[in-house]
């Protein structure tokens, strides 16, 4: 593989409680590698790290040891501040449950990372209008979360992660909470998203389904990545 | 992040929960309107005392016989409320005599441009047929109609020589010669004879005019039966008392600046004293509208700090429910707040978007305050009869002050907001 490396992680060990009795340790030494324009997919079962290590990819967390670049940038030795930008500038998140502010229009959702980037609010408006249209919700953008059904609230929140025009969008478990119809769309928006603009995905899933839809599968057990390898790019059915 | 954005992030979280925040304020609202009412009518009821002051004469100064400070403390027994138990009446003996006020005359006719003689007979009611006004009998010398702006609105003013000869002609207030002969036409009732019940006595006046009431004189009246001056000349009261001498006397000042008038009391009183040094039990004091507004002033400046200290407490209490309502408002948003980290939010964006929040609930709080206050004092001036003039500055002071304590008691709050996990605000149940 070649390309520019997104993500790059080496040796990285997670462990909580240090010093405690309870002492716990998450992630022994994980290796992982995410060149530009990949759709790459984690899976594993629950309790094998996959949350702690997108905290860790997602600049939510630090890791108590091991070396992560994340587009060039050093996580070791971030401040508090640093990350937020982090956050802000080089990730997008989209959650399973959505996390879309109530009392606030799904436009003003989307302008949300914009404002906290300290754009102008004319700006902040024609891109999120832009980002609306490209996940086909313009018509009802001046709608409350309340407003909105699942899949449309998922529309609302991928264009959010991309507001601020990130180096990876961060998905995790996209489809979870959505029915098999309106998680095909969701799908098919990450891959048009992909293929069209050359967006650096990954999917933290426990679907092998879907899984199978990237072009790299990552398998974590016990806090290891156990095996990777390519996925079959076969789409799971709608 | 922008102010703007802010203010209307937290406009909108207010008014999702309007009933709580309603409730919350409610301190803000009680401690600002209570300082601004007090205001508002300290500054109606000072305003129209300075007006009425500049209408009766600011250059006055009043000479009266009191009872001595010593023996009061002494009479007393060390407990001295209102004086009034062991107070004892002044005595015609203890009156300034007319022979003090010729030496006065003399002594200081440089300084002095007039001196206001008067003395009264006391209150009473004129009835003419079934309608009647409650009056107060009043006699002056020529020096105090001289010094006494009175506006006639019919009759003519009480000549020198009905003052010679100690004649029982008077002048009646529009009120009560309205009130009396239900007309306004107050020419038609000139020359008409009048006469005061006063408990047993009954005195006898022919009205030679009618003067306009002045209304600013009126400061804490009520409108149902007031009861007015009619005023006479100084020897017919003399004539009905059988009194010599005066309790008081009024002295008119030179309007010449270079008089002080401090000065010129503590000289007045210096005089006095030579008649009153061998009086155990009276002396003579002297005050001035000057200091009878400082007066006013000093006993509104307690009231105020009075008032100020209970509103103190309404909004230290208001602060607290402040300071508690952001605490439940943000673990409710707890998960809004961990979105926002992850979305690029700073500790610091996050703290000043709820410090703004609770600056801004408090400032409404506030803004209600002053409408309220504003109008209450306002009610409270027009009972008193003063013109409500409200204190822009403390108008201004107050909405400051409560965004001041939003910021004081929304920082605790923020700052936990701020500080917050954002793993752990995201996975908040």
């Amino acid at each position: 593989m070649d390309g520019k490396l997104i993500i790059d992680m080496n040796n990285i060990i997670k462990r909580y409680f240090i010093g405690k009795p309870n002492e716990l340790e998450v992630l022994h030494g994980v290796n992982l590698k995410v060149y530009e324009g990949e759709f790459v997919a984690i899976v594993g079962p629950s309790g094998s790290g996959k949350s702690t290590l997108m905290n860790m990819i997602g600049a939510l967390d630090l890791p108590t040891a091991g070396q992560y670049r994340l587009d060039g940038f050093d996580m070791f030795n971030a401040r508090e501040d640093d990350l937020s930008a982090i956050r802000n500038k080089k990730i997008g998140f989209v959650f399973q449950t959505y996390n879309l502010i109530a009392r606030m229009t799904a436009l003003r959702n989307v302008e949300l990372p914009m404002l906290y980037a300290g754009m102008g609010k004319k700006e902040r408006n024609v891109r999120a209008k832009e980002l609306m249209k490209m996940v086909e919700m313009e018509e009802r953008m001046y709608h409350n979360p309340d407003e909105l059904s699942g899949g449309q609230k998922q529309r609302v929140a991928i264009a959010r992660a991309m507001a601020n025009d990130p180096a990876i969008i961060l998905a995790d478990e996209p489809t979870g909470a959505l029915d098999s119809n309106t998680g095909r769309l969701i799908m098919d928006i990450f891959h048009r998203l992909n293929k069209e603009q050359g967006k650096t995905i990954v999917l933290i899933t426990h679907s092998p389904e879907l899984a199978e839809e990237t072009q790299r599968i990552m398998t974590l057990h016990d806090g290891l990545i156990v095996s990777e390898r390519k996925g079959t790019g076969k789409v799971a059915a709608g | 992040m922008l102010l703007g954005e802010n203010i209307a992030m937290a406009v909108s979280s207010i008014l999702a929960n309007k009933m709580r925040a309603i409730l919350t304020m409610l301190g803000i609202i009680i401690g600002i309107g209570a300082v601004i009412a007090i205001r508002t009518v300290g500054n109606s009821v000072t305003t129209s005392f300075n007006d009425s002051m500049s209408s009766m004469g600011a250059t006055n100064i009043m000479v009266g016989v009191t009872q001595r400070e010593t023996e009061k403390v002494k009479s007393d027994s060390g407990l001295e409320f209102m004086g009034r138990r062991d107070r004892k009446a002044v005595q015609e003996k203890d009156y300034i005599k007319d022979n003090m006020i010729e030496e006065f005359r003399k002594e200081f006719s440089k300084e002095i441009d007039n001196i206001l003689l008067s003395d009264s007979l006391g209150s009473g009611r004129i009835t003419v047929g079934r309608n009647s006004a409650a009056v107060s009998v009043t006699g002056g010398d020529e020096g105090f109609y001289k010094g006494q702006n009175i506006e006639l609105l019919a009759g003519r003013e009480i000549g020198d020589k009905a003052q010679k000869g100690g004649k029982a002609v008077a002048l009646l207030s529009d009120y009560a010669a309205k009130k009396i002969y239900n007309t306004e036409e107050y020419k038609s009732i000139i020359g008409n004879q009048v006469q005061v019940v006063s408990g047993r006595s009954f005195y006898d006046f022919t009205i030679v005019g009618v003067y306009k009431l002045s209304e600013t004189g009126a400061l804490f009246g009520g409108n149902e039966d007031r009861e007015t001056t009619l005023y006479t000349t100084l020897g017919c009261v003399k004539n009905h008392n059988h009194v010599d001498g005066f309790p008081s006397i009024t002295v008119s000042k030179v309007p010449d600046t270079s008089v002080d008038s401090k000065v010129l009391r503590s000289r007045i009183q210096v005089f006095f004293d030579r008649y009153y040094h061998t009086n155990r039990l009276f002396e003579v004091t002297t005050s001035s509208m000057e200091s009878m507004l400082e007066q006013m002033n000093k006993m509104l400046g307690t009231i105020s700090t009075g008032i100020s200290v209970i509103a103190g407490i309404a909004l230290l209490v208001g602060g607290i429910g402040v300071m508690n309502i952001m605490l439940v408002s943000i673990s409710e948003r707890t998960r809004e707040i961990g979105t926002r980290k992850a979305l690029g939010a700073t500790n610091s964006s996050i703290r000043l978007q709820f410090i703004i929040e609770a600056m801004v609930l408090c400032s409404i709080g506030g803004v209600i305050g002053v409408i309220l206050g504003v109008s209450g004092g306002a009610i409270a001036a027009k009972l008193m009869d003063a013109q409500a003039h409200a204190s822009i500055s403390s108008i201004i002071e107050s909405v400051a002050f409560s965004m001041v304590i939003g910021l004081f008691f929304g920082y605790y709050p923020a700052n936990k907001a701020a500080k917050m996990n954002p793993i752990d605000a995201l996975t908040y149940e």
